[in-house]
This record gives structure tokens, sequence and C-alpha cells, in this order.
């Protein structure tokens, strides 16, 4: 019997393999070969592609070399979105390794935030929590801890120490018996086809009744569509780390599990491939 | 904890119960008779039906209550009929007791009432001091009275045998009418009654006081109750100094009464000796104008109530002053109070007649914080609202006391009478109406103060519409108004029956629908019950106001005596108060299984698949983030290897990095200064083989080992500066090791299962090579994780059945979790972890020195001990001074004399002896000039584990079937021997249902203590007095067998503990030999006699393929000798079954193992060479320190030894 802590793992250990191309307009000194990488689904972007930079420094003169940005299929990434997200969001259903492009040029300033160094991910991350903490407990498990253990949430995260981060994480994780669950779920739905960056509310693991919300009460509220289409086809997926989980999963259980290391549940809606 | 009882009376006189772990009033199972009050302890519960007598409920269990009757055949030997039934005619009876002073010749015998029958017929008892006799039974002696022997000598004059049979009580959870008395004065009816005192004394076992008070006044006690007589023998009149109308016993020594005149009496002089008391002193009621009418008493506090309902708390009570100080005036407005275990309260309020519990009340708070009502619904008006039909037709609250008119006839003038008159009538019908007329002022009992109440409400106009018809009976009720109540039966008739006809108007609603509703889901685990139930409230909506009073139930009164619970407990008893409890309930409920399985199954396929999809084809990628070394430091301390030997300050690193194959590892560093010399000590995470917590009140001391470690019976002992952070260092060191050794998850089925002397829980998964000849694996370097829990003993087959004991003797089995204790988070399961408590005692010695001016004093000789000291009396152990043995324990009780001490005591206590140290005896001689007597205190340990409790028979001993992993055994068999001794079968433990179902009870004439079962279905049993039995024709098919054989024991050895195997059978005497029992065939499988073994062994596991492993004392490393070490007989084959030598493990402090999980086979071919080869590699346990000189052996078990034993023993040797 397989033990829900193993999620756990599954979830962090989960990786995608990349390869990294540098797109054809840079100017380079001679040809550069592509980079392949198997890229952490819980982290970030800019955290993890420090060996691509470096590969492509290479072939490049340092003059031409401006802030580096990465782009699919014209798609610019957001790095501060977890690499998970972005997949499952742009390039699920497609062929593997996920290709990326490389930039160094034409920053897209009105897309992306400027990643300067790694405090930058850290503010970021540490402000997910904290705002996902504020939701699940009113901030206080997150405020009461000591500066050591939100350097030790990062440092996991930044490492890849599950155990190191997963230490504290499950303080963030816990909730009292008689409450049945967090306050809110910290939950973010994102889609493609919207100009909308991410449908966020607030939204109670349990009813006022005592009944256990489920992912598709969550998305009824959130996105009917994503749940029913008038024609009673199935037109979007929901993907939550690359696996499309049953709409009676209860929530409590999504937030606890296959929440993000930042402890927002990312959703990923997307239209459902026309083969 | 188990689920315990609730008892209470609704005013209509049904006795309802509500289990703690329930959500609704149950009626009692017996539901024929009216009650008017009741006393509840945990085993049974007693009361006063409507006719004022009194009857006894006692719980049904697995174990029977059995009562064994002996008597003795006597007989003298003449030349002429050699030896016959001719005595002298200064000889005893020829049928006697035991002293042959009482004639008791066999049909002598009578049942004591209707409620017992006998079990079987007479027969001879062929055992003598756990000795079998020759057949027929007779013991021989020189004469009467002498000591009787079983051979008969040239010198045998006479002989006996003894005579057994048992009854069995067989009245259980049924009301049984306890007989009314044949002689002696005879009680009037009763009119009130409580029971307690058990905690006064432990002999006879389940012995209460129970009190009873009469119409009359007088008050009375029952004599004899324990636990193989519950109905007790006879009443006896204790004289008051005035009339009494009510009483309350606590379950120490605690009595109080309320006089009729409004004082308060207080009994003295309760005590072991005399539980009934000598001499009572009288307590002025709380208040001045009004005197109490009601007393509720616990182990600390008395609750009263006055005649205006106020509720009273008494200030001041303990042992020591059983009157108290002072009243303290409560919130709230009371009808009685009650007091239950743990000193909890419960209440019935004036104002809406529900029972309340008081919340808060705690060691150190015994007053509480709040009244709370209870609000759960009843089960027969959830049985009523089942669906829209029923409800229309049956729904309403009067239905169900048609039905329980039509049984009793008797109580006919009380059931067509308005509720207002129910109690009240009730109590005349069994009176004559002369005796009504007789009883001019109604006594003062909460009686009267119901029916006033009830009569209050009756007057609110949304009470039904009748209230104009029910006069008010005030509480100094005149005549008139009685005979008017009397004459009012009649009268009320009529709206009665026409509120009857009321109840099958579809209309009617009973209302409680609506409030019964949050709960249902819970409690009700089919939907389809719960929709038509929200449909039939709606649908009656409207009706809700106009019956708003009927909706709760009407109590009058609650006993706690038996309900187990602490401020700490968990009900579910407010939910229709509350919605978050009632919302955690359905949450956890409305997730059926089935879906459980799907959605949770889907996801863990679902990530593997993503898994493989992702990144099996890519793994020859590059890890975005490089692997790096991860170090977590802290400041210890370290006791030092070599001489003196002393905590000394160190850092402590654990470095973890990962392996080339993918596993993590790690090194352990130790840095301290030698001589102004930087060192440190080292040690592989891949070889520690068990990490020890060895809390005590002072040091937070952990132990690693290693195989190094182990064989020199020295381990790395470390201090961590606070227990919290020696349990995030045991969590992170335990994870690393299983990490390093990819252990992960439950432990395997057939897992070796070992308790240390702390009740710490440890578990090693066999290595297949682990029983291989000629080269097992060395038992040194098996490894062993921690378990949450706490038990004493744990028991383990090859299915995964897993069973533990605890210190206080509660059976526990295996959830199949792992983790608990101290390994919150990761190294712990979600799920199957679960709250586990364990009690245990702790003993100190209190010394005494004869001197012929002052006699016993505690002036001992400046040589002697401690006045107050441990068993040994080299530690001084006052009261005040001794701790719990760790953080982790609370007391739980006080300070006690210990009189179960072994070697006997007086009636203080004492044992006598002529010096300090000695063996003790229980009586003073001419040349005893000192004494000591064992003072104990109950402490408690709360954790967690994968471990749930299997209630309610407390267990000794248990043992189930060994058998190979793939065997296809449906039901295994699981024996078990109570702690009183009791052998039981458990029926219905499957692979599925671990757990079982209940206990069949096999008849023994002893107590036992000792049981093992061999997978051939051999079971074998050691007896309290030594003696081994052996069951004949268990089997599969019948699993608890027919008939025991006694076994001689070997020479003079009592035999203490048993395991059998597959084939092997070894036992364990008192004075620690091993004994293998020889020439055992399938035709013969008792044996024929018994071959020494060892010595020095405290236990015994013989597994499913006759591997032998023990626990044994003295085992010599070069460092050091330990007491408790898991030992492995090595050579142990099929033609050699009693092998060739010890294999010595893990140790000290180890005080139970199980290897009867394991049935792998040893591989055919034997490859020495791994084995050695690690040994090799892993000998490198390097302190690369200074070492100091050389060190001495001292003896040393890890566990037991207490910090000061540690510097001690630096000091000493």
């Amino acid at each position: 019997m397989a033990d829900d802590k193993d999620v756990l793992r599954d979830v962090w250990f989960g990786r995608i393999p990349t390869s990294f191309t540098l797109y054809q307009d840079e100017i380079t000194e001679r040809e550069a070969d592509p980079y392949y990488l198997l890229l952490p689904r819980v982290s970030y972007l800019t955290l993890v592609t420090d060996k691509v930079k470096k590969h492509f420094q290479k072939v490049m003169k340092q003059e031409d070399m401006g802030e580096m940005w990465l782009e699919y299929e014209g798609t610019s990434l957001k790095w501060h979105y977890p690499i998970g997200l972005l997949f499952d969001l742009h390039a699920s259903n497609t062929a593997l390794p996920w290709n990326i492009t490389v930039h160094f040029q034409n920053f897209p300033e009105k897309d992306l935030l400027h990643c300067t160094s790694n405090y930058v991910i850290e503010a970021h991350f540490m402000s997910c929590i904290k705002e996902a903490d504020v939701l699940k407990h009113k901030g206080q498990v997150i405020n009461e801890m000591q500066k050591k253990d939100h350097k030790q949430l990062w440092m996991g995260l930044q490492n890849d120490k599950f155990d190191q981060f997963w230490a504290i994480n499950r303080k963030l994780m816990e909730y009292s018996v008689e409450e049945g669950g967090f306050r809110y779920i910290p939950f973010r739905i994102y889609q493609t086809t919207s100009d909308r960056p991410f449908i966020q509310k607030l939204f109670r693991p349990v009813t006022a009744e005592g009944q256990t919300h489920t992912l598709g009460d969550l998305l009824k509220e959130m996105f009917p569509a994503a749940v029913t289409s008038d024609d009673g086809e199935k037109k979007y997926q929901v993907v939550i780390h690359g696996i499309e989980p049953m709409l009676e999963t209860p929530l409590q259980w999504l937030s606890e599990h296959l929440s993000y290391p930042d402890n927002f549940l990312h959703i990923s809606v997307i239209p459902m491939p026309t083969d | 904890m188990p689920s315990s009882l609730l008892w209470a009376v609704d005013v209509y006189g049904r006795v309802y119960t509500l289990s703690t772990a329930g959500q609704c009033w149950e009626l009692c199972k017996d539901a024929h008779l009216e009650f008017k009050r009741l006393t509840s302890v945990q085993q049974c519960c007693w009361g006063i039906a409507g006719d004022h007598q009194v009857y006894l409920y006692v719980h049904s269990s697995d174990v029977p209550i059995r009562y064994q009757e002996e008597t003795y055949e006597n007989q003298r030997w003449n030349p002429v009929d050699r030896f016959c039934e001719k005595l002298l005619p200064s000889d005893r009876w020829q049928w006697s007791d035991v002293t042959g002073l009482k004639h008791q010749p066999l049909d002598s015998f009578r049942l004591p009432s209707e409620h017992w029958e006998w079990e079987a017929d007479w027969y001879v008892d062929e055992n003598i001091d756990g000795e079998p006799t020759e057949k027929g039974g007779w013991t021989y002696a020189i004469d009467f009275p002498a000591t009787y022997t079983k051979d008969k000598k040239w010198n045998s004059c006479v002989r006996r045998r003894r005579w057994i049979r048992y009854r069995r009580y067989k009245s259980r959870d049924t009301w049984a009418k306890i007989p009314s008395q044949d002689d002696g004065p005879l009680p009037d009816p009763f009119s009130d009654i409580s029971a307690g005192g058990w905690e006064i004394t432990d002999e006879p076992r389940g012995r209460l006081s129970l009190w009873a008070v009469s119409l009359q006044g007088k008050m009375w006690y029952r004599e004899g109750i324990h636990h193989h007589n519950p109905e007790g023998s006879m009443w006896t009149e204790v004289t008051t100094p005035g009339e009494v109308v009510q009483i309350s016993c606590g379950p120490s020594d605690l009595v109080w009464a309320v006089l009729w005149e409004g004082q308060l009496l207080v009994r003295e002089g309760i005590s072991r000796e005399n539980p009934k008391g000598s001499s009572w002193v009288v307590v002025d009621s709380p208040s001045t104008e009004v005197g109490a009418i009601h007393v509720a008493v616990g182990i600390n506090v008395v609750w009263a109530v006055t005649k205006d309902r106020k509720v009273w708390f008494r200030r001041g009570i303990n042992s020591h002053n059983p009157c108290g100080t002072g009243w303290i005036g409560m919130v709230g407005e009371m009808v009685m109070v009650n007091v239950g275990l743990n000193d909890q309260v419960w209440g019935i309020s004036c104002e809406d007649r529900a029972v309340y519990i008081r919340q808060g009340v705690t060691s150190s708070e015994l007053s509480g914080k709040t009244w709370r009502a209870i609000a759960v619904a009843r089960d027969d008006d959830r049985s009523r609202s089942g669906s829209a039909n029923s409800l229309a037709s049956a729904g309403c609250f009067f239905s169900g006391e048609v039905r329980v008119q039509s049984q009793s006839s008797v109580m006919n003038d009380a059931e067509s009478s308005s509720e207002t008159e129910r109690s009240q009538a009730a109590q005349s019908t069994s009176l004559t109406h002369a005796d009504a007329m007789k009883r001019r002022i109604p006594k003062v009992t909460s009686d009267s103060f119901i029916s006033e109440l009830v009569s209050d409400k009756e007057r609110k106009p949304d009470r039904d519409g009748r209230d104009g018809q029910t006069p008010s009976i005030q509480e100094d009720g005149a005549p008139q108004e009685q005979a008017s109540a009397d004459q009012e039966t009649s009268v009320e008739l009529l709206p009665q029956s026409s509120g009857q006809q009321g109840a099958r108007d579809p209309k009617w609603s009973n209302v409680d629908l609506e409030e019964a509703q949050p709960p249902l889901p819970a409690a009700a685990s089919d939907t389809t019950e719960t929709s038509s139930l929200s449909s039939v409230a709606t649908y009656n909506l409207g009706m809700e106001e106009q019956y708003g009073v009927d909706e709760h139930p009407l109590w009058a009164w609650v006993s706690g005596g038996g309900c187990a619970m602490d401020s700490h407990t968990h009900l579910n008893w407010f939910s229709a108060s509350t919605g978050v409890s009632s919302s955690v309930q359905s949450m956890s409920l409305s997730i059926t299984p089935a879906q459980t399985a799907a959605w949770r199954k889907q996801i863990f396929e679902q990530l593997s698949e993503r898994s493989k999809r992702e990144m099996e084809n890519f793994k020859h990628y590059e890890q975005a983030i490089e692997q790096s070394v991860w170090v977590k430091k802290g400041n210890m301390q370290w006791w030092r290897d070599w001489k003196p030997n002393k905590w000394i300050d160190v850092r402590f690193a654990l470095e973890q990095f990962s392996g080339t194959d993918g596993n993590r590892d790690g090194i352990l560093f130790i840095y301290y200064t030698f001589n102004d010399e930087k060192k440190y000590l080292h040690a592989f995470i891949n070889e520690i083989t068990v990490l020890v917590p060895v809390l005590n009140d002072t040091k937070h001391t952990f132990a690693i080992y290693t195989p190094e470690r182990t064989k020199q019976r020295w381990p790395i002992w470390l201090t961590a500066a606070t227990e919290q952070e020696m349990h995030d260092w045991l969590a992170l060191l335990n994870l690393s090791c299983c990490d390093s050794r990819g252990i992960h998850g439950a432990p395997c089925k057939q897992a070796i299962w070992s308790t240390t002397c702390k009740g710490d829980i440890y578990v090693c998964e066999p290595a297949p090579n682990l029983e291989a000849v000629p080269y097992p694996l060395p038992c040194d370097q098996m490894f062993w994780r921690q378990i949450g829990g706490h038990l004493r003993l744990v028991e383990s087959n090859s299915l995964g059945i897993v069973w533990g004991i605890g210190y206080d003797h509660t059976a526990w089995v295996y959830t199949g979790g792992y983790g608990g204790g101290f390994s919150q988070g990761l190294g712990s399961s979600t799920d199957n972890i679960h709250t586990q408590t364990d009690v245990k005692s702790v003993y100190i010695y209190e010394n005494q020195r004869w001197n012929p001016v002052t006699g016993y004093s505690s002036r001992g000789l400046p040589t002697d001990r401690y006045m107050w000291s441990d068993v040994s009396g080299l530690q001084e152990c006052t009261k005040a001074s001794t701790k719990p043995p760790s953080p982790q324990w609370t007391w739980v009780s006080d300070w006690c004399i210990d009189y179960n001490t072994s070697g006997g005591t007086d009636r203080e206590g004492w044992q006598y002896a002529a010096d300090f140290p000695a063996t003790y005896h229980g009586y003073k001689t001419m040349k005893d000039f000192v004494r000591r007597r064992r003072w104990a205190r109950k402490c408690k340990i709360t954790t967690t584990g994968p471990w749930l409790e299997v209630p309610p028979i407390a267990l000794w001993d248990l043992t189930i079937l060994p058998c190979s992993s793939q065997s296809s055994v449906e039901e295994v068999s699981l024996w078990g021997i109570s702690n009183k001794g009791d052998v039981l079968c458990r029926i219905g433990v499957t692979q599925q249902s671990p757990a079982g179902t209940s206990w069949l009870h096999v008849g023994t004439d002893q107590p036992f203590k000792s049981i093992s079962i061999g997978g051939g279905y051999q079971v074998w049993a050691i007896a309290r007095d030594g003696s081994t039995f052996y069951r004949g024709s268990v089997s599969a098919q019948n699993p608890a067998g027919d008939c025991w054989y006694h076994i001689p024991s070997p020479p003079r050895q009592k035999l203490k503990q048993v395991s059998v195997g597959r084939t092997s059978v070894y036992v364990v005497d008192e004075n620690s030999n091993l004994w293998y029992r020889q020439g055992l065939t399938p035709s013969y499988p008792q044996g024929s006699s018994w071959e020494h073994i060892s010595n020095n062994v405290r236990r015994v596991s013989v597994g499913p393929l006759d591997q032998v492993w023990i626990i044994a004392d003295k085992v010599q490393g070069s460092h050091s000798l330990s007491c408790g070490t898991v030992c492995h007989r090595v050579g142990v084959q099929p033609m050699e079954p009693k092998g060739q030598s010890w294999d010595y493990g893990i140790g000290g402090g180890w005080e139970h193992i199980t290897i009867r999980g394991n049935s792998q086979e040893a591989p055919r071919i034997v490859m020495p060479v791994p084995a050695e080869n690690t040994l090799e590699k892993k000998g490198r346990v390097a302190e690369e320190g200074g070492e100091g000189g050389g060190r001495t052996a001292s003896i040393s078990s890890v566990l037991c030894i207490k910090e000061e034993e540690l510097n001690g023993n630096a000091v000493s040797c």
C-alpha cells in the first residue's frame, strides 16, 4: 500500500527533460549546441538555469549578453511561475524533451519580471509562502517560525533537499482536527486562453455544513467550463503536476499533497488536445 | 482509550446509555423495567427500579464470571480396609473445607441465586503446587492436619483430595433482580443507591462498596461484592444519626450522605481493613437558609445541591480531610449532580432537564470551568425517523411509551398519568394507597423536585397545550395534592390518548430531526437515510415551533461512575450545538472507502506514469541542481569512553551526501578536546545499528550503537540540551540511517519485533541470511529502527499480524503504519498513527529499624540505607524527590502503600527481616529488626504510534500462530492470557482484520501466565504456580481444543515462560534457565523430558522455522557487561534443533523479542563472503581521537541505568 508520503516525494522529484536552444538571431561567435537538462518541476527557471547560461556564454561575446530570458513557441516563460506549471500550461501533450529557446537580448519588459539575482527569487518564493499561510492559518504558522526556518525552506528548494524542506514545511501543512482543514485553500487556476493571469479567490476546504469540498466543487465555482460543457463533451484538462486528479479528490488533501513548495495549488486548465 | 458508558434515566424511567465514542443515547438493551436511580461503575450498573427493588446490570464480556467451589474428601488408612472413608472419631469430617472444620459434602452446595448456573459436574483436581498428582488426585500425609505430598509413603496414614466445581454468573447484559434477603433484618424498599470504593483495595478483585438508602431513611451496605460474586451476599444496616435521603460513594474512601433535615454526613474511618468506615461527621448545609438535598463525591471532590437548586463545590477535600473546609457556590442550577471517573462532573439542569457535563475539570482545577449541555439524539428517536413513512405513523415521542405500557402492566397507573406525575406515581404504584397516604409529607428527594420541575415546564403554554389540566406539585406537597394527583390519573387518560391520536397524524413531526440532522451523516453511514431525513425535516419545518420543547429528552438521573474520560477526551456529544466537530466527523465519513480508493489510487498511478513518461528516457540528462553535502551541527555532551568517565562538551555534526548509487549516506562527527588537543570521533551512518533514547528526568540522552560498539557493550552516549533537541536529532538520525539502508515505509510482515525495558518498540527487517548455516548474519549487524508507541511485549507472525501489550496490560493491534512517537513528519506514515497511552507504577521503599526505646522508627543506624530508598537501598528516593521516569511521563495518582509486594505484607504493608538487605516476609518475628514497605505511584505516558486498542480485556501474555508467509490460513489462531489469568482464544483474526472479533474463554482450574502456540497448533501454557500444560486437540477446525494435560516441570523449577515453534518447545524457569523439551513426536506431542540448554535467560522466542532467539542477562562485552541482550542460537537445523552456541546482538536493556514473523528460509547455498566483508569494512568504527587508559568492565545496561549510576560506575570502577 502506497502511503501519502510517497506522493510528496513523487511531486518533489518530478523532472522535466528540457533542451535549451539559443535563439537563432542571437549573434554568436560559433555554433551553439543545444543544452540538455532535467529541470525540477517544483523549482524556478532562473534558479536552475545557471548551467544553461554558462553553456551559452562560451559562444557569445560578453557585450552581447543581456539578461537571459526563455521562451517556448513564442510565449515568454515567466520565471516566477514554477517550472512544472509552465510546462503543464504551455507544453502539455507535446513531445519530450521540452524545447525552450534561450534569449539574451530584447528582454520582453511587458511580459516578464527582471530577475537579477537569486535574492529576487527567494523574496518572491517567501512572499508566496507567506500569502499561502495567511490563507491557511491567518499567517500564524509562518510568523511563529524563526528566520532560520524560513531560510531552511528556501535552502531546501534551492538545493533540492526534500527532507530539509519538508522538515519545516510540514508545520505549514498542519491544521487542527476540529476545523477539518485549512481556513482557505491557497490555489491559483491558470489558463492560456485568458488575459487574466490566474483566478484566485477565497475557498474553504469544507462547506458550512461540514461537507468536504472537492476539486470539482472548486472548479464548478471558479471555472465551470472546466467541469462541464454544454454538449457534455470534455473540453478542458485540469492538470496539476502533470496529472489529472479526479474531480472527487478532496481539496484539502490536494492542498496538503500536491501544492508546490510555495504552498499554492497551481492548477492549469488547458484545452483538450485535438488528436 | 476504549469507549465507556454514561448512564442516564429520563423522566419516564427509561434507561439510556451514551458511549464516549458514540453520538446518541441508546436505550438500555433490557428495557422492560423503569428505573428511578442508577449508579454505574465500569463493569456494571446498579439501579432501583419502579418497584423499589435493587437490580444489577453486569456488562457482558468474553470472559465469564466463574466461581470455583471446592471441597475436600478425607480418608484414613486402616489395616483392614486400607484407605477408606472410615475416619477416627477425633478426625475431621469425611467431606470438609480445607481447614477440616466445616462439614461440606458435595450435595450441600447450592447456587446462590437464579442468576447462576453450574458449568459442569464435580471433578477431582490432580494438581498439587504445580506438580501433577497420581490419577485420582490423592495427596498423602501422616495425619490431619499436616503437609500433604503427592507420593504415598510408608507412614502415610491419611489422604485427601480436592474436588472442584465451577458456577457461572449468567445474567449479563440484563437487569438481574437482587434476591431478597433470607436472614437478618430485611431492608424496606430502597430509594437511593451508590456504588464505589473500588480503589480502596485490590483484594478481592473487583470489590465494590454499595451503599443504599431506604424509604424510611435507613442506610444499608451490601457485603461481599467482588468480581466473582457480583451480586454481593447480604445487606447490613449502617446506623446513622438521622434519616438519610441520599448517599454518594466515591471510587476511593469518600462517602457522603444527605440528611432529611438538610445537613450532610461524612463517613470517616474507611480503610482497606474497614471499607464500611466507622463513624459519621455532620457537615452543615452550604446555605444557612436552605438545606442540601443532593450530594455527589469523587476521589477528591464533593459537589452538593441545595433545595434552591444551587450547586456547591466543597473546598479542601483530600485523603486526610474527607470533610473539607468550606463551600463555594457554583454557577448553574441543577436538579442533581454526579461525579464520575477522574472527578468529572455531570448534572441535570433545572432549566431544560438536559444532561450537562462540567468542562475543564483537571486535577489542578477540580471545580472545572463551565457547564456544557450534551446534545445528542436518542437511538429510538432516530429509528423512528428512519423514513418519512415510519415517521408519519409512529414518529412521536409517545409511541415508545405505548409499547412500554403494554409490556408492564404494573406500571399502568404511571403510564396513564401525565408525565408530570409519572415519577411520583411510579413511586406510589408499588406501595399501597395507604402507604402513599402514610407518607404524609413527601421525602425531600430529588424525585419530588423532578416532579415539580416537570410541572413547571408543563405550565409553559408551549409545552403541548395541556398545561391547564396539570396540577403543579409544590415541594412540600400536601397529602390532598397527592391524592388529587392520583385522581388525576384517570382524568389524564383522555388527553393523553388524544395526544397519541395526534401522533398518528402525519402532520405531527418529531422535531428532533431538525437537530439530529447534522450528526446524522456521521452516524448513519448510508446516505439514502440522510437524504430522506433532510427532506422530511424540510417538509415539517413549519411545525418546529409548536412542538419545540418536546424535542429533547427530559432527564431525571445521570451516573458517570463508569464513564472513563477526562478533560482531554474528545467527545462527539455536542454536535447539535456546534457545527465544527460534526463537520469533521462527516468529512471523514462522507468519503466512502471506495471513493477514497478511486481518487487516491488514480493519483498514485498517474504520478508514477508521469515519472515514467517524463524521466525514464532522459536519465542521461544532467540534473539541474548538483547534490551537495548537507551538514547539521549542534552542541552536545558525550559520555567519554575513557576513565574517568564523565560527560564532556562536544560539537556534534552530521554530514549527509548522496552516494554514487543514489542512496544517501552520511557520517557522524563528534569533536572534542582532550589535553588541549582537538580530536574527533566518527561513525558512518550506514554502520549505525540502533539509536536508543535514554531519556530521564535530568538528562536527554540517547545511545548510538554500531556492530563494534555492540561487541564492546559500550555505545556512544550523547546528551542534548533539551528534550526537543534530542527528539529532533533522533528523528533526523533515524531518517538518515533508514535512507542509507534504503528502508522506507512500514516494516515487512517477516519483521522481527522487540521492546526495551523503557517500553520503546524496535523492529528489524530480517536479512535472508539471518538463519543461514553455517554462516548466519552476525546478530550485532542487525539494524533496528524504532516504531512509535509504548509496549511491554509484541508478538507477530509472518502474515503481518502484530499485537502488543502495554504496561497497563492493554492489548493493542498493529495498524500497518510506521513512525509516530518522536519521529513526526517524514519518518511517520500519515494514516494508521493513533494516540497511545500507557500507565505504570514507580516504586519507592520506606525502611525502618527497631530500637528498644521507640520500637520501629525511621531512625536507622548510621550504616543503614536511606530511610526512603529504591529497592537496592543505595539511592535515596523520597516521596517528594522521586520524579516520573522521564519528562514524557506524568503522575496520575498519589503515593500509596503497595500491599502486593512479593513475599507478602502485614496489614500496614510492612515486610520484616533480620537486617538490610535480606529476604523479607510479611509477618513480624522475634528476630526481625528491620522492616520496609513499598509505596507505589502511577504515572502515565501519552504518545503516538501505529497501534489501535483492542478493548476491553487486559492481557498478560499472547501468542500468534506461526506460519509461512505464503500459507493461506484463513483464520489465524491467536491465544491470550488475561491479566487475571484467564486463558482466551481470539475469534475472527484474519490478515484483513488482525484485531479479530471476540474472545473465547478456555476454562482452567487456576490462573495462567504464559502461553504459546506452535506451527502445528500445539498450544503450551504455564500456570501462575509454575506448572506446565499442553492443550489437546487444537486445530484449525477446533481452535480452542478440548482439554489440558499437565506436564511435570523440570525438577525443583517453577516455569515462567514458554515458546513453541514449528516443532521445538522451549521454556524459561524462574531461575533463568532455558529448557528444551525432548521426545516430541506427532503421536506424543507432550514429549518426554526437559533438557537444560542455558542459564541467564530472561525470555525465549522460537520462530516458525524453530529459530531460537532469547533475551539474555549478563552478556560480557569487551568494555562492559549487559543485561537484557538479544541473542541468537546459532547452528539450529532440522536435525539439530538445539543448536550449538549463542551469537550476541543488541542490548542491554532489551526486554522482549519475537522472531515468530520471520519464516524466510536461508538460501541453500551460503555465501559467507559478503557477511565477512561487511564485517571487515564495518570494523572501522574508528576512534581517531586519543584513547584514554584502559576501560574496565562495568555492569551497565544502557537503559536501566540512571545518570547517577553511570557516574557511580565511573567513579567506583
